[in-house]
């Protein structure tokens, strides 16, 4: 308004001008409803967070955290949950972060950006991010499990026992490595993005070859971004509870998970377990509260980690 | 003999190179690998369907498609009943379930998603912005499970509680989780597509003398009506695909009724809660490996759909100020 009244030749009066350029008063209704839709929004979330919050906060203590679960899960702690999740997501990062940093790298660093195979590539990528993750949960099972695993006791394992060919730890694994590459791939693409050129340049004037630029200075430069990726593909796999619940999820095991072959129990697979199949529900449900915010705190503060590691990178990458 | 050893030393590197960028290549086609072999596994467990006659015995996908005569006397319907004896695979009363699931989410999540995008990409603050983005980061980054939860205990007695529904879990109840979990989607495509119209057309919207309301309705919103749909029909993917949720929030119960207070099984909610007690290879496995097949290519084609509409607008907006 204020650029247009400026530009206004000076002999119309002031007062025409602002009559004419006045937003009409029903401007303000479409702006109070879409202010709406946004407080409808923020009040779900504090909804949803608060009911957890006021419901859980009263059973979290070191004990919940650190004691196995009693009398069928209706009394005790989660421990074995958290650190089954902890495996997990451990397991999955050691799979997924390398193929996705490489594969971003490659995007960034070796193709054209409007090239065919760049293009085919990011195709794979977005289909990924969107393939249902029950689908994934039956790829783990037809690929990993029935294929790989059950190809591996074929060559090894001659007896009937199946070893590796059954629900474990690493098919889970691998599984949501699968499943979160796309988000290692898109955060480690944007730091590669926030790299100067005049950096690469500079590797390059001093006689360094693409593949020392890329180990000495590429992926150093794209640390936080590398990192950023990783928080948020674990804070989305230990979440995930769909493509873990033929893989190797399992509701009650006496032992903690020691070997790639065994199974575990995660904090998400606990939740869906208890709050669908609990004998007394009335008696799980403090449980049930206090394991809900342990994995929404859990995810929720690795969000807030890689959003905040993000906003630097962008706000650095401004900067230049 | 110096230049000899920078010959050598230069064969190396050059082969170390040559290494380097075929590992680092062959990582980066392991996206496209990984959705190729996701569709050949998927879709080889759900073959027998079509060439095993021993599972042919038991189902076709003739079978599953048009209502049968499953008892004598009784006249022909769909019914999902696969551990029954005769076993029952019809796929119309979880396809009604998905649908109306997938149907009052998109109800619910539309509104909230493209009017807070308006807001946040036309009319909000910088410091509005500020707090809009991460509480819709948040939302994102709740867990579908704690979702399914929510919905489960919270939800559906609030919503008895108001309405006396016959069902405690119905489509409504998961259809609102499900919205809540789609919002973000619609959200970013949709405010992403609204903020990427070029300033300049803005600017000459009010020059031109239109208030800021005429700005955003007569020019940014036709501009980025593509954008929009592109964001919904994501969204529809993912509400579609949504497992978790639906499986801990719907009931379950494989009715083949239009009413939205019926508890409902939608297709991702049967793999679910089936594919663990199916024995290893009967038609009961293939057929929840059939699902699962058309749930790929749903939601690949809509992915597909979505890019290349989203490419295109950018191509658009950018093209018009260049």
């Amino acid at each position: 308004m204020n650029d247009a009244a400026s530009l206004a030749a000076q002999p119309i009066a002031d007062s025409a001008i602002k009559q004419h350029f006045k937003p009409k008063t029903k401007g303000y209704v479409p702006r109070a409803l879409t202010l709406l839709a946004v407080i409808i929004i923020i009040a779900m979330l504090l909804l949803i967070l608060g009911d957890i919050i006021i419901g859980g906060a009263g059973k979290i203590s070191w004990t919940f955290l650190t004691s196995p679960p009693e009398q069928g899960m209706q009394a005790g702690g989660i421990f074995p949950a958290i650190i089954g999740t902890v495996f997990l997501v451990f397991l999955m990062v050691i799979f997924g972060v390398p193929i996705g940093v490489l594969t971003a790298v490659y995007l960034h660093e070796y193709t054209r950006p409007g090239s065919k195979i760049t293009r085919l590539i990011r195709i794979a990528i977005n289909n990924l991010a969107g393939v249902p993750s029950i689908v994934f949960g039956l790829f783990g099972l037809g690929f990993f499990i029935g294929f790989v695993g059950r190809g591996i006791d074929k060559a090894f394992f001659p007896s009937n026992q199946p070893v590796w060919g059954q629900p474990a730890i690493i098919w889970a694994a691998l599984t949501l490595a699968l499943l979160t590459l796309p988000v290692v791939i898109i955060s480690t693409e944007e730091a590669l993005k926030a790299i100067p050129r005049e950096v690469k340049d500079a590797s390059y004037a001093l006689g360094a070859t693409k593949l020392q630029t890329i180990r000495r200075v590429i992926i150093p430069q794209a640390l936080p971004g590398i990192f950023t990726g990783s928080i948020l593909a674990i804070s989305r796999g230990a979440g995930e509870v769909a493509p873990i619940l033929f893989t190797g999820a399992a509701y009650f095991l006496p032992y903690i998970p020691t070997k790639l072959t065994d199974q575990f129990m995660e904090l998400g697979y606990h939740v869906y377990v208890m709050a669908t199949q609990s004998p007394d529900v009335d008696k799980t449900m403090p449980i049930l509260y206090g394991t809900v915010l342990v994995l929404l705190m859990l995810t929720f503060l690795l969000n807030f980690t890689a959003i905040m590691i993000r906003s630097r990178i962008r706000s650095r990458r401004k900067g230049e | 003999m110096p230049t000899n050893d920078n010959f050598n030393f230069r064969r190396k590197s050059k082969l170390r190179e040559w290494f380097g960028e075929k590992i680092i290549m062959m990582c980066a086609m392991s996206a496209l690998v990984s959705i190729a072999l996701i569709f050949i596994f998927i879709f080889r467990e759900s073959l027998p369907i079509l060439t095993d006659n021993f599972v042919k015995e038991e189902v076709t996908v003739g079978k599953m498609i048009f209502p049968q005569q499953w008892k004598k006397g009784e006249p022909p319907h769909w019914a999902w009943q696969p551990t029954s004896d005769p076993p029952k695979y019809s796929l119309l009363p979880l396809f009604i379930g998905t649908l109306k699931a997938a149907l009052v989410a998109m109800l619910f999540a539309t509104p909230l998603a493209v009017g807070a995008a308006m807001y946040s990409s036309e009319f909000a603050s910088k410091r509005m912005r500020e707090v809009i983005k991460p509480v819709i980061e948040l939302l994102a980054g709740i867990p579908s499970v704690v979702l399914g939860f929510f919905a489960l205990i919270v939800l559906a007695s609030v919503l008895q509680g108001v309405f006396h529904w016959t069902y405690r879990l119905n489509a409504i109840n998961a259809g609102i989780a499900l919205g809540i979990a789609i919002i973000p989607i619609i959200f970013t495509v949709a405010e992403d597509a609204m903020s990427s119209v070029p300033g300049s057309l803005r600017d000459a919207a009010r020059a031109l003398g239109a208030n800021p309301w005429q700005v955003s309705f007569t020019m940014v919103l036709p501009a980025a009506v593509p954008g929009i749909a592109a964001g919904m029909v994501l969204g529809f993917g993912r509400a579609v695909g949504e497992t978790m949720i639906v499986l801990m929030a719907s009931g379950n119960a494989a009715i083949s009724s239009l009413s939205f207070v019926d508890s409902i099984r939608t297709f991702a909610a049967t793999i679910a809660a089936e594919l663990a007690e199916v024995v290893f290879g009967s038609a009961h496995y293939n057929v929840l490996f059939f699902i699962g097949t058309i749930l790929f290519i749903f939601t690949f084609l809509i992915n597909l759909g979505g890019d290349l509409v989203l490419s295109r607008l950018r191509i658009k907006l950018q093209g018009r100020t260049r």
